[in-house]
Formats: C-alpha cells, sequence, structure tokens
C-alpha cells in the first residue's frame, strides 16, 4: 500500500480540509478588511478617544499568541456571552479575522499616511466633504500603495490558520493528522500537506500580484518606473 | 454690495500659527472680473490669505464674505461656497489616481451631482478651454508641469466658480512652462474671470493686473494699479522688491 494511493483514498476528505483551510482564510481575510480600513481611517482622521480605542484593540490583538487568543474566545468569550453552542468555523474565522484586523489596519494606516496632504486640500477646495474626499480620493489611492505589503495577509493568514486544528476545526492540518494516525504514514502524509500549503500559497499570491497589475496606475506603486 | 458689483469681501483677516503672526489685518474688496495680483517676499503670508479665504486655513478673526453671503463661520455650508471659490495650487495637487478627464469629471459627479454624460461633456469643454482635450485620458504622471498646472485649472472651471485662487501657479514651472500657463490665466482673464494671484511673475502682473497689491509682514504694505506702482515715486518698498528681481535679471 503506497502513500499515493492511500492519499487517493482519502482525497475527499482532504478536499474538505482544504475547502475548510481557504474558507478560513477567505472569510478572515475579509474580516479583515471591513474592520481594517475603517480602523486605519479612525486613527488618522478620527478624535483622540476614537484614535486611543482602536490602538488599545491593535495592541490586544497584536499583543497575544493566537492560540491564546483562539482558546480565550473558544473556551471564555463565546460561551461568556451565550453562544457557547456556534461552531469552531466560525469562531476561528472570527478570531482570525480580529486578528488580521489589527495587523490589516497599520498596513492601511501607513497608505493613507503617505498620500500627500495636498490630495485632500484639493478635494476640499473643490467643495468635497471629508467624508467624499475620503471615499473618492483618498481611499482609492490607499489602496493601491497598501496592496503590494497586504499581500503578505494572505500567507500570514493560510499558515497561521493551521492553528485551528486546537479547537478541532477539521481544516487540512487536523484533516492530515488524523489520517496519519489512520495510516501511520507520518512523513509522506505531512509532506503532502506541506504540498498543498505551498500550492495553495502559490495561487493565491498569483491571484494577487494579477490584481496588483490591473489596478496599477502609472505614476503609482509596482512596475510603473 | 452687490450695486457696486463686489464678489468678495475680505475684512481684517488675523492668523498666527503659534507666536507668529502671518496675518495682521488684511482687508479689501474684490469687482467681479478684476484680477488682483498679490506680491511680496516669501513668508508674508500671501498664500495663507488665500486658504483663509476658502477657509482652507481658519482665520483667527476677520471675515470673508461671498456675494452678500459670509463665508467665515458658515458650518458645512462651507463645501457649498467652496464651489463657488476656485483654487489652484503650486504643485497642481492633481488626484494622482486619475486621469485628466477624470481629474475634472469628479467633483462634478461628486459634489454637483451631474450624470456621466454632463459631466463628461463638461470636463472634455473645459479641457478644450485649456488646449488639453487630446490629454484627457493621460494620467497626471504622464503630464508636464505645464499640462498638470491647464488641468488643475480646467478642473477649477468646471465648478463655474464666481473667483478662482490661485496660489503661486508657476513657481514650480520652467520658464517655458510658466509661459503656457500664464497664457491660459491670461486669457480667463480676458473673458472676465475674478481671480485673485499670488505670484512672483511681474510680467504678469503688469499686464494682467487691475491691482496689485504688495504684502510684506502680514500685511498690505503698498497697493495700486500696475502703473501707478511702477511709475509713481512714493511706492518705494514694491519698487526695492521689483528691483531685486530685475537685477537678477540684467535688467
Amino acid at each position: 500500500m503506497d502513500a499515493l494511493s492511500i492519499l487517493i483514498d482519502w482525497s475527499s476528505y482532504i478536499a474538505t480540509g482544504i475547502a475548510t483551510t481557504l474558507g478560513l482564510v477567505l472569510i478572515a481575510l475579509g474580516l479583515g478588511v471591513l474592520l481594517g480600513l475603517p480602523m486605519a481611517l479612525g486613527q488618522v482622521y478620527s478624535s483622540r478617544p476614537v484614535r486611543w480605542a482602536i490602538g488599545i484593540y491593535v495592541w490586544f490583538f497584536r499583543g497575544l499568541p493566537i492560540l491564546v487568543l483562539l482558546f480565550l474566545f473558544w473556551f471564555g468569550i463565546f460561551p461568556g456571552i451565550g453562544l457557547g453552542n456556534v461552531p469552531a468555523f466560525v469562531v476561528g474565522a472570527i478570531v482570525l479575522g480580529l486578528r488580521g484586523a489589527a495587523y490589516q489596519s497599520q498596513i492601511f494606516r501607513g497608505a493613507i499616511q503617505s498620500i500627500s496632504e495636498g490630495q485632500m486640500i484639493a478635494a476640499r477646495s473643490l467643495g468635497m466633504s471629508r467624508f467624499t474626499a475620503i471615499k473618492s480620493v483618498i481611499l482609492p489611492q490607499a489602496v493601491r500603495i497598501a496592496l503590494p505589503g497586504w499581500s503578505n495577509e494572505y500567507p500570514n493568514m493560510l499558515t497561521d490558520s493551521a492553528v485551528c486544528y486546537a479547537i478541532g476545526i477539521t481544516e487540512l492540518l487536523t484533516v492530515t493528522s488524523r489520517i496519519v494516525t489512520q495510516t501511520y504514514l507520518t512523513m509522506p502524509i505531512f509532506l503532502a500537506a506541506a504540498g498543498i500549503f505551498i500550492l495553495l500559497n502559490y495561487g493565491g499570491l498569483k491571484i494577487l500580484h494579477a490584481l496588483e497589475r490591473k489596478i496599477e496606475i502609472p505614476g503609482f506603486g509596482s512596475g510603473a518606473v | 454690495m452687490n450695486s457696486n458689483n463686489i464678489v468678495l469681501r475680505v475684512e481684517d483677516i488675523h492668523k498666527s500659527f503659534g507666536d507668529k503672526e502671518v496675518l495682521r489685518g488684511i482687508s479689501f474688496d474684490v469687482v467681479k472680473g478684476e484680477t488682483k495680483v498679490f506680491i511680496g517676499p516669501s513668508g508674508t503670508g500671501k498664500s495663507t490669505l488665500l486658504r483663509c479665504i476658502n477657509q482652507l486655513t481658519i482665520p483667527d478673526r476677520g471675515r470673508v464674505w461671498l456675494d452678500d453671503e459670509e463665508i467665515t463661520n458658515s458650518g458645512t455650508r462651507i463645501n457649498y461656497f467652496r464651489q463657488k471659490i476656485g483654487m489652484v495650487f503650486q504643485n497642481y495637487y492633481l488626484f494622482d489616481h486619475l486621469t485628466a478627464l477624470k481629474n475634472v469629471e469628479l467633483a462634478l459627479l461628486k459634489v454637483r451631482g451631474m450624470n456621466k454624460e454632463e459631466a463628461r461633456e463638461k470636463a472634455l469643454t473645459e479641457l478644450r478651454q485649456v488646449g488639453l482635450e487630446d490629454w484627457a485620458d493621460h494620467y497626471p504622471a504622464e503630464l508636464s508641469g505645464g499640462q498638470a498646472q491647464r488641468v488643475s485649472i480646467a478642473r477649477a472651471l468646471a465648478m463655474d466658480p464666481e473667483v478662482i485662487l490661485f496660489d503661486e501657479p508657476t513657481s514650480a514651472l520652467d520658464p517655458e512652462l510658466t509661459r503656457e500657463v500664464l497664457e491660459v490665466m491670461k486669457r480667463l482673464a480676458q473673458q472676465g474671470m475674478t481671480m485673485l494671484v499670488v505670484t512672483h511673475e511681474m510680467g504678469f502682473a503688469c499686464s494682467v493686473a487691475t491691482e496689485i497689491l504688495f504684502m510684506e509682514n502680514g500685511v498690505v504694505a503698498e497697493r495700486g494699479t500696475p502703473d501707478l506702482l511702477t511709475h509713481d515715486p512714493q511706492f518705494t518698498r514694491m519698487k526695492n522688491f521689483i528691483g531685486q528681481f530685475n537685477s537678477y535679471r540684467g535688467g
């Protein structure tokens, strides 16, 4: 019985693992953008108390190991607020997303702050409200500037998602280790899992680079020179 | 006020940054169709004055009226007044992520609420006005400084302003590009646009200005028509200032 035929036997289980991992990553990245971008805007444009609150959030989520955060939410916070029967997958995606938002907010903040003050001044001089200026002038530029750095978030999130093994989500690492305990083929199976992680990584980064090129503008960011 | 055709009234503007008093009481009226040119040494508050007019910088004291309405302390209505007061900056401040056409279109769409066709039509008309119709689809990084500045003039014009503030519009340009921008401005002046211009271009000031205001240390030190200022012996300070330019040019 060779490793390949074992992998084929388990292929639908592995596919579940891949789908779960990608699901975690995409939801968490999406949540990260959804929260991280407004947080970045808040840190640049809002009042001191708001900036302070966002600072605390970022400090908290960047300050703890992922596993600690995961256990804190899985065993503590979710049951504590009466959401003890929320599926592990949801808790995992939320924790990864909340943590990702803290990191992403700083990527977006850097991008926003790198935009020259003149852009806002020109927008306001034409009669745009601050909100319109941010939406139509600042954000489109900030997103372009942020994207190369933001691309890091995909491989980070993909590899970080393996920590969800610890709360029993059937993502790729969980699937791998269960197959190992059934077959005792430790190295071949883990190598296969490593190969899958690397392929997912490669594919995702390809898509992100294509996106970078698609929204590229002369005089802006990579490849312009 | 309107009976005298006064478009803009500036009254006793004061502004300090920290302990530095940049503007120490500036007042003047702007009549419809006139071109007022502000000259004077760097750091005398000329740019700050323009920004105090459209409230990009909030003056510490003093008031500004557009037609009969007070701009100062107007709350969010300032966004309405700013549409009526165009502004052109030394470094153009074009929106870097948008083509020339979209730079001109943006405020038409987002502020004036035009539909796409209207905005496009209007933007193309304004680009034609500054001779850049053929450059409509180019991004700011692909334009020369002179072209960029003309796009920014088109962008200001698109809002149909009652007055345009020019903040050293040619200071970042070489002589040739300066000329192409000044020609556009001169044409605007001839068409009856009301303009306030901060500049070091004395030739432009003398040929286009209805009035030159010489600013020094935060006040208007001398003011008058170009003719008066260059020929009347009592305007000594400004003459000294202009003399410095001429001696550089070997004139």
